[in-house]
């Protein structure tokens, strides 16, 4: 009967699922992916979904966007979910960027600055020419020559060096013990910057990246210089209860990205350079120079300026971020929503039946005078 | 990291229905807060399920949180506990609770819903859990849940009823067919989640416990049981529910809410219940009988 | 998939080794005593009985503890009564909930009394603000009896029509201050009467005429 046509049915869902495996696996004469070759060869896509699942983990985010078949946004939404499950051991101490062990530092503020500008690995200089001779396997690659020194354990953030002369704000440790902690608490507004942070650290790539364009385009006042932007490893700690001091637990690459931005001052504070900032676990450097922008238009209100673009609206900007949200809710609509159909076909009919009989009514009233 | 993580890779690491107990513990004291302000809407830590947001995962938490071994479990979605996503539902609690599921309204301890409410009353003790897209009932009037939250603070409620007095201005009716807002326990303004109208009077003065889960918004709220929930309407333009000339194709009731269904490509259509368990066991009930009217008359020659 | 009861990691530190024993399974006897707690909410006025026995710390019933148990950890600043603070149930908080301390009634999100003629009058706890009414504090207090007190006549959410109950050994002011809190609504703090193994709800939307 055709009215079983409008449910679905258990075995029809099993399908469906073996379906998406066949599909994932594709064609089965070629050699099956490794998460290890995902982990080495898509080292970016990896770093984004650990940066974007908020997990660091890079066998996970291998697994995840192998069983996503690419697809990020579901590979995240995997990560996050796994996420769910994992009891929450501990907070670990603030990261220390200074002490990095950096791969990757540029200023675009000095020319030369103490420690120096290190280039290390980015499509920066590249032309962007489809290189062909990497679609043939066993590509002999020259070794990049290793500095003569190692770069110095301590090197000092560039920004820092305005401090000195007040012309930049001064960052200072609130002494707030509790962080926010967006992956167990709702928003709540107005937000605090940790919050605000958080939320764009996990936020979508391309979401942070079109607001931070748009602040760049007159809907917003950002006038930004890459005060410095830095990639390497730091290490996490924790304090156990038990032992009272820190520990490491883990060795994590992250970005960092330290805007500097004009403002023009109040009738409190006098002009000075006020900061963004963007960190992400991996490398991903376009997303934290995004976010540095995007948490430095938030500031709008704190800084007395006008909340007049959407990069400037924290509830508009931190409501919709989120990817595995708004892809959640967007697909939602695939779902059958046929009883509320039903309610509004029943209440178009009326509508329109009334309207009619309100037409004729006057149709008639017309002819008859 | 990665080592300790790895034990858990495998199906076994799960715990009982999904979440952790942390989570279970915060989900618990929302919704105790939740039954103790009637359709308030508490703000919880949501967490991210294998479910996608929209898809039902504020309804999976809140049941998460709720269900035990000794629970029988029922999902519905649009009425029917065969559509897609509650099938799908349902096997993520076979999965990961391991738990007893039943079509019948009558036996279920728990009831998941998303769209409606079951047409066969519920008793004292069961618990129905809506899932909810979107808990504000405010939002169409102000996007901002900063000022939302003041009017319901302080009871504002004025530009909600201007809203539908002006669509009694231009079409002479409320044009709101679900999740029509109610005010609950006389305070608060409540969305129903998109139930249709016909289903709001349900909500009043019910026996059951009625649980909602708004996952992507991380909201809970609730209705205990024999609590007033109104409509919102005007004296002169009351609350009306939807109504059906014909009945179900199926059963013949005339008293549940239909389905429109298309035959053919020539626009043929039938209507049949939403319900189909309230469905089922009134064709079961006609056929019985129809069968001991047939073995009486038979007796009787 | 294998469903399996899991514990929380905790770190132990040097408790005493004669610490009474927490849940035996930790989640299943805490969605037992949650969905007894949620009946208890839901039907106020009405004795709910935990179908399981627990061990209990003094001065705890084992509903108390069960309660405890089940709703409270490091989130949850809970604030002690005197007698509870000074007993053996004070340690076991803090080594099965890791329960954080609260400085005061007004911080607390949960309040733990077993002596309720010494406790602070209803105004001294959290009614939660104007905005989030639900961050008022939780009381959990400990009556000899649930059903043998001075009758009282309940009312609404939750009630069909009236319940009649009896709170045993309440201080005189108890109900002229729960009067008040009806007064704060929406705020307002809520109560968990326990005794031996039952528990009865009293959510701040009842009415009650002593």
């Amino acid at each position: 009967m055709a009215y079983v046509a409008v449910k679905g049915g258990e075995q029809a869902i099993l399908n469906t699922h073996r379906l998406i495996s066949e599909t994932r696996r594709g064609n089965q004469a070629l050699a099956e992916l490794t998460l290890a070759q995902i982990s080495a060869q898509f080292g970016l896509a990896v770093d984004r979904v650990m940066a974007e699942g908020s997990i660091y983990d890079r066998e996970l985010a291998a697994l995840a966007l192998k069983q996503a078949q690419g697809d990020m946004i579901e590979a995240i939404f995997l990560l996050r979910a796994y996420r769910t499950t994992l009891p929450r051991i501990a907070a670990s101490e603030p990261v220390d960027t200074s002490e990095m062990a950096i791969r990757r530092r540029v200023s675009a503020t000095f020319k030369d600055i103490p420690g120096g500008q290190v280039l290390g690995p980015t499509y920066d200089y590249t032309h962007r020419l489809l290189d062909f001779a990497l679609a043939a396997e066993g590509l002999e690659r020259s070794q990049a020559v290793v500095a003569a020194a190692p770069l110095d354990e301590q090197v000092p953030q560039v920004i820092d060096l305005l401090d000195s002369e007040g012309l930049i704000e001064e960052e200072s440790d609130d002494g707030q013990e509790e962080v926010f902690d967006l992956t167990r608490e709702p928003m709540r507004f107005p937000a605090g910057r940790d919050q605000r942070l958080q939320n764009l650290a996990r936020g979508d790539e391309g979401f942070v990246l079109g607001l931070a364009y748009s602040t760049l385009r007159g809907y917003g006042h950002n006038h930004p210089f890459v005060g410095e932007l830095r990639l390497g490893e730091v290490m996490v700690e924790i304090v156990p209860e038990e032992l009272g001091f820190p520990v490491a637990i883990a060795e994590i690459t992250v970005t960092e990205c330290q805007m500097i931005n004009q403002f023009r001052g109040s009738a409190e504070k006098p002009p000075q350079f006020t900061r963004g900032y963007g960190l992400t676990f991996g490398h991903n450097e376009r997303k934290v120079m995004a976010m540095s922008l995007v948490d430095r238009a938030m500031r709008a209100r704190e800084l007395g300026e006008d909340v007049r673009y959407p990069a400037q609206d924290e509830e508009f900007v931190l409501s919709h971020a989120d990817n595995v949200e708004a892809n959640g809710f967007v697909t939602h609509f695939k779902l059958p929503h046929y009883v509320d159909f039903q309610g509004e076909l029943q209440l178009v009919r009326q509508l329109r039946a009334e309207h009619e009989a309100t037409r004729e009514a006057a149709q008639m009233k017309e002819a008859a005078e | 990291m990665s080592a300790s993580i790895t034990t858990n890779h495998n199906d076994s690491g799960y715990n009982f229905a999904y979440l952790d107990e942390q989570t279970k513990r915060m989900i618990r004291r929302s919704l105790l807060k939740a039954l103790s302000i009637p359709g308030y809407q508490v703000p919880f830590g949501g967490r991210e399920m294998p479910l996608a947001y929209g898809w039902g995962t504020g309804g999976i938490q809140v049941t998460a949180a709720v269900i035990g071994p000794d629970d029988r479990l029922k999902v519905i979605d649009q009425g029917a506990d065969d559509t897609t996503n509650a099938v799908s539902i349902r096997r993520f609690f076979e999965t990961v609770a391991d738990v007893a599921v039943t079509e019948s309204t009558e036996d279920a301890t728990i009831v998941q819903t998303r769209h409606r409410i079951p047409e066969t009353p519920l008793k004292e003790d069961q618990i129905l859990v809506y899932q909810v897209p979107q808990p504000e009932p405010l939002k169409k009037i102000d996007p901002r849940e900063t000022e939302t939250r003041k009017m319901h603070a302080y009871g504002e409620y004025g530009a909600m009823q201007v809203t539908l007095y002006e669509d009694i201005a231009r079409f002479g009716r409320i044009a709101k067919a679900y999740d029509y807002p109610a005010i609950v326990n006389g305070r608060h303004l409540m969305s129903p989640s998109p139930i249709p109208k016909f289903d709001n009077p349900k909500m009043e003065n019910n026996p059951a416990i009625q649980l909602f889960g708004a996952g992507r918004e991380k909201r809970i709220y609730a209705i205990p049981p024999y609590t007033s929930v109104r409509s919102l309407d005007f004296d002169d333009h009351p609350f009306e529910v939807q109504s059906w000339k014909g009945c179900c194709a199926l059963c013949g009731s005339t008293e549940s809410y239909l389905d429109e269904v298309i035959t053919d490509d020539k626009g043929s259509r039938m209507f049949v219940c939403s319900d189909t368990d309230f469905c089922n066991t009134r064709q079961a009930e006609k056929t019985a009988t129809a069968v001991a009217d047939d073995q009486a008359s038979g007796e009787e020659a | 998939m294998t469903i399996q009861s899991s514990t929380s990691l905790r770190a132990v530190t040097s408790y005493d080794a004669s610490l009474k024993p927490g849940f035996i399974d930790p989640v299943f006897d805490a969605q037992a005593v949650f969905r007894a707690s949620l009946l208890a909410t839901a039907y106020p006025g009405r004795v709910v009985s935990l179908d399981r026995s627990f061990t209990a710390p003094r001065p705890f019933s084992p509903a108390t503890a069960a309660l405890c148990l089940t709703l409270m950890d490091f989130e949850t600043p809970t604030w002690l009564d005197h007698q509870t603070s000074c007993a053996e149930a004070a340690q076991w908080l803090g080594f099965h909930c890791g329960l954080a301390v609260a400085e005061g009634p007004m911080a607390a999100r949960f309040a733990i009394v077993t002596d309720p003629l010494t406790m602070p009058r209803l105004f001294e706890f959290h009614p939660g603000n104007v905005e989030y009414p639900d961050r008022s504090t939780t009381l959990i207090i400990q009556v000899p009896s649930l059903t043998e007190g001075p009758p009282t006549a309940w009312t609404g959410p939750g009630i069909k029509t009236s319940a009649t109950v009896g709170i045993g050994d309440l201080p005189f002011w108890f109900w002229s201050d729960w009067d008040l809190n009806g007064e704060l609504y929406p705020r307002g703090i809520d109560v968990l009467f326990t005794n031996g193994n039952a528990l009865m709800g009293l959510p701040r939307t009842i009415t009650v005429e002593a």
